[in-house]
């Protein structure tokens, strides 16, 4: 079974960078462009693993997670948090907020495909 | 599929998007200073644009942007906290930071290398701004990222000769395995996390030899069981040549979720003697991790954390209010254009049918007739969206004179308040690329020349702040772009005392008022006393006019002593359609732009005077204008046409520079491609392009002004001094 991606991110460069990276690796990833897009497309997409930027029009990261999180059904959906920081206190934050885990941009592939290895089943 | 290079070209196209925003954002921001009222949201899109190109660029490892947006990011960050004030001083820096981060963005993309001292400077202030010793400044690019996993990972990754950091050096050689024993101890909101340990279990095992033992005593009875709660805890034995670096890296996401112990022993088979027991790295501050032997009361209860957290992150997002993004394809230019050529070509098919029909006879109302009249709308419908994919807003156009203005009143030390309007306008994507030039001139000259020094002003009885205005809008079938100031107008004394003494008019001439504010337009004419660092670039108005003119525009000015001065530039919708008047010349098909031609006459013999030899001009009410026989000019004949038979377009530029041009026999009006003859052959001498008739004959479009000049050796001032009724 080819594992499902969402991810949503408000900058098209990450979303395509995204893409390539994860195709190669053989999921399917579909994209969303804020964190309300991205919510309303959960439905439709059913991921398997969700990707989300924190800062973002409309909807942030943290509003994504806790949204997420307030779902019975998905209420342990594996959810990586993208962050341009790497400070410790922000990876509190994301944890706090529900998030399995985090990439800190700029990703390499080999990184992130190991990080959703390490929260999904492949 | 898209291929990393693909993606750094969506980079730039998103940092065009992105900045337009950032230059919007500013403008907002600067709006509401005078009555300090400042949108949160606003300072906050500034910030998601800076820090949205930050992020693009460290994917791509684009270190001299990531440095400076970093920097402003963290100013705006600041500003966006209320830490620093929006301000008419502080927001000209974001806003002449924003022209830098522009700068950088362009530099990255054409690969150039960009002045450093620019940006130095610019970077002292934005620390200054945030309160950063200077030499703090720059920050160092979070690539390659070290905290984020551990960095024998990273290093393996890129660089795979590379040895393991903590390998044993007394092993020498290879790799020993060893065994590890791990205890992990989770919280019970792991599984909340979307955690399961399964999968860290299954990394592991493709370490090496694993076993794993799970301890259920925590369990409750089947009918208590909430999945969702974490009860478990596990014992972990792996027997791997991988490092502790490794195991750890594999636990990094459940930290602070699982309390994780693992204890390597130094020999290979060695289970007993457990040496370092490592505490999980980078443990953070008050874990909300729970033990084996903890009193589950203690545990912190993970719902009532999310409680806490969600009321303020639903109070961000209802901050955040909808901006819809348009919904948008990219498509390259180059297929843009082929498609129009092609439904150019389709429009040139369709009047081949068309006559073919009519050659053979084929009854207008008939059946393929009127299937035809369908498919001339058609062609004409797709011709019409084909031409609006080109279409592009003058926004950025306006946005990159908004810099011009700004970067100008500083260096002129004017004060000057900048204003447009129409910027929903849209142009043709190469009228506005090539409109640069010639507005840059325009605004730089208003700013230098146009506008009064501040006490002047005053003394003026005006604001000392003068403005500027850039407008679009669309005017019967073309599109008007103006720029007009409020200073003192043209000098016309001085104008034409200058034109003079340059030899470019004689002295004893009489000008309209007019016509003294077009000798601005006469190469070689420069009013500036001095040539400032502004203007005097070597370009004057007359490369101005000049390109306009190439791209099928026309450039007017106007003037009020004391008011200020309007220019006025005038363009076709698109370049390529032109509506033309189809002549004969001498038996050959040729094309006249119909927007160039004031009016058509065929002359009664009595107002046609001969001049020398072949030189002929004709009067048109009470004016003198000459005659250019367009058979000649082309050498299709030796001798001019019939005077009895012959028609007259009288053609005026913007200059109203008039001449008369002859052909034998008005044909048609219509609408024509315009097929450029550069591309395949090179430059005629007086003809535009060339267009491709129904009858399938190739047609020449002619350059009236081209060909007058081509026919009159004299320059502008002779035409001018015709014009001028001479």
């Amino acid at each position: 079974m080819t594992l499902k991606i969402l991810a949503i991110d408000d900058s098209r460069t990450i979303r395509e960078m995204l893409r390539l990276c994860l195709v190669r690796a053989g999921f399917d990833v579909y994209t969303a462009e804020d964190g309300v897009d991205g919510l309303e497309s959960l439905d439709e997409v059913d991921p398997d693993v969700v990707i989300t930027d924190i800062n973002m029009p409309r909807l942030d990261g943290f509003g994504v997670i806790s949204a997420i999180r307030a779902a019975e059904s998905r209420a342990s959906l594996p959810i990586l948090v993208l962050t341009t920081e790497s400070a410790a206190e922000l990876k509190e934050r994301a944890r706090r907020s529900g998030a399995t885990g985090w990439i800190v941009k700029p990703f390499d592939d080999v990184k992130l495909v190991a990080a959703i290895r390490r929260i999904a089943a492949m | 599929m898209s291929s990393l290079d693909d993606i750094k070209q969506t980079f730039f196209l998103e940092c065009e998007e992105l900045l337009e925003a950032l230059n919007d954002g500013l403008a907002d921001i600067e709006a509401a200073i005078p009555d300090d009222t400042f949108d949160t949201e606003t300072i906050n899109a500034v910030f998601r644009t800076v820090h949205s190109i930050k992020g693009g660029a460290a994917s791509f490892g684009l270190e001299p942007i990531v440095r400076f947006s970093h920097c402003f990011e963290t100013v705006l960050d600041l500003m966006r906290s209320g830490k620093v004030r929006p301000d008419t001083t502080n927001v000209r820096v974001l806003h002449r930071a924003a022209d830098h981060l522009a700068d950088l963005v362009a530099a990255s993309r054409s690969d150039t290398p960009l002045d450093a001292a620019a940006g130095d400077a610019l970077l002292a202030q934005l620390n200054a701004l945030a309160g950063h010793a200077p030499q703090v400044a720059a920050p160092v690019v979070p690539i390659p990222d070290v905290t984020s996993a551990g960095p024998d990972d990273g290093d393996l990754a890129f660089l795979p000769l590379a040895i393991p950091f903590d390998f044993d050096p007394a092993g020498a050689g290879e790799p020993i395995p060893r065994t590890f024993r791990i205890e992990m101890t989770c919280s019970r909101e792991l599984f909340a996390n979307g955690h399961d340990p399964v999968h860290l279990f299954r990394e592991l095992a493709a370490l090496g030899d694993l076993t794993v033992e799970a301890d259920l005593s925590a369990l409750p009875d089947f009918d208590a069981l909430d999945p969702l709660v974490c009860l478990l805890s596990w014992r972990l034995e792996l027997l791997s040549e991988a490092s502790e670096e490794d195991l750890r890296e594999i636990f990094e996401f459940v930290e602070g979720l699982a309390q994780v112990r693992i204890e390597a022993s130094s020999g290979a088979q060695d289970a007993t003697g457990s040496q370092d027991a490592v505490e999980a790295p980078h443990e953070l501050p008050p874990p909300p991790v729970a033990t084996f032997d903890a009193d589950p009361a203690a545990r912190p209860p993970a719902p009532e954390t999310s409680e806490a957290d969600a009321p303020s992150t639903r109070r961000e997002a209802k901050a955040a209010p909808g901006r819809a993004p348009k919904s948008t394809v990219r498509v390259d230019l180059d297929l843009v254009d082929s498609l129009i050529n092609i439904v150019g070509e389709l429009v040139i098919n369709q009047s081949v049918l068309s006559q073919s029909l009519s050659d053979a006879n084929v009854a207008h109302r008939s059946e393929i007739g009127g299937s035809l009249d369908e498919y001339k709308n058609l062609a004409l419908q797709i011709q019409e969206c084909v031409m609006s994919l080109r279409a592009q807003s003058v926004k950025q156009l306006f946005q990159r004179m908004a810099r011009i203005v700004r970067e100008t009143s500083e260096i002129a030390g004017k004060s000057v308040a900048f204003e447009t309007d129409g910027e929903d306008t849209e142009i043709d994507k190469t009228v506005i690329e090539r409109l640069i030039e010639p507005l840059t001139h325009i605004l730089r000259n208003a700013i230098d020349h146009g506008l009064e020094a501040p006490d002047r002003r005053r003394a003026a009885g005006k604001t000392p702040t003068g403005t500027v205005r850039l407008s679009a809008g669309h005017r019967s079938g073309r599109v008007v772009i103006e720029v007009s100031d409020d200073g003192s107008g043209i000098n016309r004394p001085k104008v034409q005392a200058i034109a003079v003494k340059k030899g470019l008019i004689a002295p004893d001439l009489q000008l309209s008022d007019n016509e003294i504010d077009r000798l601005l337009f006469l190469p070689g004419f420069s009013t500036a006393d001095s040539v400032t660092d502004l203007s005097g670039r070597g370009v004057g108005m007359d490369v101005v006019r000049s390109e306009i003119q190439k791209l099928g525009g026309r450039v007017g000015i106007f003037s009020h002593p004391g008011k200020g001065t309007t220019f006025s530039i005038s363009l076709p919708l698109t370049l390529a359609v032109l509506d033309g008047m189809v002549v004969d010349v001498a038996g050959q098909t040729m094309v006249v732009p119909i927007t160039s031609v004031v009016e058509t006459i065929r002359p009664d013999l009595s107002d046609l005077h001969m001049i020398g030899a072949t030189s002929q001009v004709i009067k048109v009410r009470d004016a003198l204008v000459p005659i250019v026989d367009l058979g000649m000019i082309f050498s299709y004949r030796d001798e001019p046409v019939d005077r009895a038979r012959m028609v007259i377009l009288l053609v005026e530029t913007e200059q109203s520079e008039r001449w008369g041009l002859a052909v034998d026999r008005i044909i048609d009006q219509r609408q024509v491609v315009i097929k450029s003859l550069e591309g395949n052959y090179g430059h005629v001498d007086g003809v535009a392009a060339a267009t491709i008739l129904g009858d399938g004959k190739i047609a020449l479009i002619i350059d009236p002004e081209e060909t007058a000049r081509m026919a009159d050796s004299g320059s502008a001032v002779a035409s001018l001094m015709s014009a001028a009724g001479g």
